[in-house]
C-alpha cells in the first residue's frame, strides 16, 4: 500500500478516532464527514470522537486459509465486534488460542503491528482486539504463584 | 418501454484453462451466441462486457476495446461498454443491454462476461475475489472473502439452527446437477459426507463450502422483442429486471444473517412483472458459498427466514422437487469465472425454458429466475425470464 494511502488514516488506525453525529446522536466508524442516515444536513455536523475500544464479538471465524500478508498468524481469529458505543468493525482477535472466540465475549482493542510492504518497506499499525475475559483468567493465574512465592 | 427477448446463447467449459486466454475465451462465447441467434456482425447495436478483475490479474484493463477487437466487431467502431461489479458484473452488465434495448436506444445487444482467474497463484486471484469487499477494512484487517461468508454462516446457524448437514446437502446437490452438465468445472457428484469433512478453510466453511476461482467465459444476444422472430423463431422474454446496493462492508449492515439486497433486487424484478416467488419453475442461485444460497432462496422469499436449509436437506430445490435451484451446478459446481458467472447463469435458464437442458431439463419449465450478486451481496442484481 502507498505511504499516503495509509498515513492519511493513522489517528483512525492507531487512535480508533470515529465521528460523533450531533443530529442523530450516533457514532460513526471509520470516520465519515456525512452520517448516510441524517443526509446532507449531517456536514457540518460531525465531530472527531475517540472510542473507547471496548465491546463485544458479534460474530467470528477461525481462518485457516490466511488472507494475504497474514499467512504467519494461521490459524487465527477474525471477528466482527461492536463497539459499546455503537458501530462494527472487522477485526482480528489476537492473543488466545482462537477457537475460544464466541459471540457475545468482551473484548478491548490494542495497538500492533497490521503488516509491511516489504522487508524494507514501512510496518503499517493499527487496533486489533483481544478478549477481555479470557485475559483475566489467565492474568489471575499467573498471579497465584507469586503469592505463594 | 419495449419489451426484450434472448435469441442467442454460448458458454464455454469452465474450470482452469491454462491453454486460452481472456479474448480466446470471449471470442468462442460470443460467436457461439451469434451464430445461435442467426445474427451476423453487421445487426449488433452495442456490446456489453461483464469483467471483474482482469485488471489484476491480467494488468489489462480496457476490456471492452479489447473485447470488441477481437470479435472483429472494432471495424464497425461498434459501442463497447465494460461493466464492473465484482460477482456481479455479468448480471449488471445483462441489465445495462436490457436498458439499452428496452429505452429504445438500440435494438440488438450482445452481452458477455469472461474472466481468467488461473493466470495468478491461488493467493492472488482469492485476494482478487475479496477485492469485492472493502479492502481498508475488511481484506486489509486480515478478513478473505470466505471468512466474511463464514461469519455470516456463524450467525446464520445461531438464529436459526442451520446445521452443518443443510450447508453440505447444498453442495451435494449442485455436484448432482453438474453430473449432467458437461460444461461444469466438477461434472460429477460428491457426497454430503465428503462435503462435511472437507478441509477447514474458514470454520464454518470448509472447502468443499466454496465456488472455486474458475476461467470462463459465457454471451447472450439480447433483441427488442418485436423484432425478433426475423431472427429466431423460439427466444425468452427478459419479464423483470431488478438491481440493488447495499453497504460495501459487512460490519455495516444490521443483520449478519440477511442480505437485504437480494431482497430488494428481487422485488423490483418481480414488481416489474407482476409476477411472485410461487410462479417461478426454476432458479440459478449465486452460491459463492453455500450459505449464500440460503439466505438468498429466504431473500427471493421461494422459502420463509429461517426455513430455506431444512426444505434445501429434503429435496425440495434438487432436479424433480418443488423449486429446482442451480440445475447447471451453480457456481460451486458449474465453476464461479467472476465475469461470466451472472451471464453463464442466464444461458442456463435460458436452456432450460427452451427445453434443451438434456438430462438435466426442468419438467415444464415455463419461468426461471436469475439471482447474481457482489461482494457480501454489496450488488445484487435479478432477472426473471420466461419461455414461449
Amino acid at each position: 500500500m502507498s505511504v499516503p494511502r495509509f498515513w492519511r488514516e493513522l489517528d483512525t488506525r492507531y487512535n480508533l478516532i470515529g465521528s460523533y453525529c450531533k443530529i442523530t446522536k450516533t457514532y460513526h466508524y471509520p470516520r465519515r464527514s456525512f452520517n448516510p442516515e441524517a443526509g446532507r444536513e449531517s456536514i457540518g455536523s460531525m465531530e472527531d470522537y475517540q472510542f473507547k475500544g471496548s465491546g463485544e464479538i458479534v460474530s467470528s471465524t477461525v481462518v485457516h486459509q490466511a488472507q494475504t500478508g497474514y499467512e504467519m498468524f494461521g490459524p487465527y481469529c477474525m471477528a466482527i465486534i461492536e463497539l459499546d458505543e455503537g458501530p462494527r468493525i472487522t477485526t482480528q482477535i489476537v492473543d488466545c488460542d482462537p477457537e475460544i472466540v464466541k459471540p457475545g465475549m468482551k473484548v478491548k482493542s490494542v495497538f500492533r503491528k497490521l503488516g509491511e510492504d516489504s522487508e524494507s518497506g514501512i510496518l503499517h499499525y493499527g487496533t486489533k482486539f483481544i478478549v477481555i475475559e479470557y485475559n483475566e483468567v489467565e492474568e489471575s493465574e499467573e498471579n497465584i504463584p507469586d503469592i505463594e512465592v | 418501454m419495449r419489451e426484450v427477448s434472448i435469441i442467442g446463447i454460448g458458454i464455454t467449459k469452465f474450470g482452469e484453462l491454462w491453454e486460452k486466454s481472456l479474448r480466446q475465451l470471449g471470442l468462442e462465447t460470443g460467436l457461439a451466441a451469434i451464430s445461435d441467434a442467426g445474427i451476423t456482425s453487421k445487426d449488433i447495436d452495442a456490446l456489453y462486457i461483464g469483467n471483474m478483475a482482469a485488471g489484476s490479474t491480467l494488468q489489462q484493463e480496457h476490456v471492452s476495446a479489447l473485447m470488441a477487437d477481437y470479435c472483429g466487431l472494432a471495424s464497425q467502431n461498434i459501442p463497447a461498454t465494460r461493466v464492473e461489479a465484482a460477482s456481479a458484473s455479468g448480471g449488471l452488465a445483462v441489465r445495462q443491454a436490457y436498458m439499452a434495448i428496452a429505452g429504445g436506444f438500440i435494438d440488438i445487444a450482445v452481452v458477455g462476461g469472461a474472466e481468467k482467474m488461473t493466470d495468478v497463484s491461488d493467493s492472488e486471484s482469492s485476494y482478487t475475489v475479496s477485492m469485492g469487499s472493502d479492502e481498508q477494512w475488511e481484506s486489509k484487517a486480515g478478513a478473505t472473502f470466505a471468512s466474511l461468508h463464514a461469519m455470516i454462516a456463524q450467525s446464520h446457524m445461531t438464529e436459526y439452527g442451520t446445521t452443518r448437514e443443510e450447508l453440505s446437502a447444498v453442495s451435494e446437490k449442485n455436484h448432482f446437477h453438474a453430473s449432467m452438465n458437461q460444461m461444469a468445472q466438477f461434472p460429477f457428484q460428491i457426497s454430503a459426507e465428503a462435503v462435511s469433512n472437507s478441509g477447514m478453510v474458514s470454520s464454518p466453511l470448509r472447502m468443499l463450502d466454496c465456488a472455486p476461482n474458475s476461467d470462463g467465459a459465457a454471451a447472450i444476444v439480447l433483441c427488442a422483442t418485436e423484432k425478433a422472430k426475423k431472427y429466431k423463431k423460439k427466444s425468452i422474454k427478459i419479464i423483470g429486471s431488478g438491481q440493488a446496493s447495499d453497504t460495501l462492508s459487512l460490519h455495516h449492515r444490521k443483520y449478519l444473517n440477511q442480505m437485504p439486497a437480494i431482497k430488494m433486487a428481487a422485488r423490483r424484478a418481480f414488481k416489474s412483472c407482476g409476477k411472485k416467488a410461487s410462479d417461478l419453475d426454476l432458479i440459478e442461485i449465486h452460491d459463492n458459498f453455500t450459505i449464500s444460497e440460503i439466505i438468498a432462496l429466504e431473500e427471493i422469499g421461494v422459502f420463509k427466514r429461517g426455513k430455506a436449509a431444512q426444505n434445501i436437506l429434503k429435496g425440495e430445490t434438487r432436479l424433480g422437487g418443488k423449486i429446482p435451484i442451480n440445475t447447471s451446478g451453480g457456481l460451486k459446481a458449474r465453476g464461479h469465472a467472476p465475469g461470466a458467472t451472472g451471464i453463464a447463469q442466464v444461458v442456463e435458464v435460458v436452456q432450460q425454458l427452451r427445453g434443451e437442458a438434456g438430462e438435466r431439463q426442468v419438467k415444464n419449465a415455463k419461468i426461471g429466475m436469475v439471482e447474481n450478486h457482489g461482494g457480501t451481496a454489496a450488488t445484487a442484481v435479478v432477472h426473471i425470464l420466461e419461455g414461449e
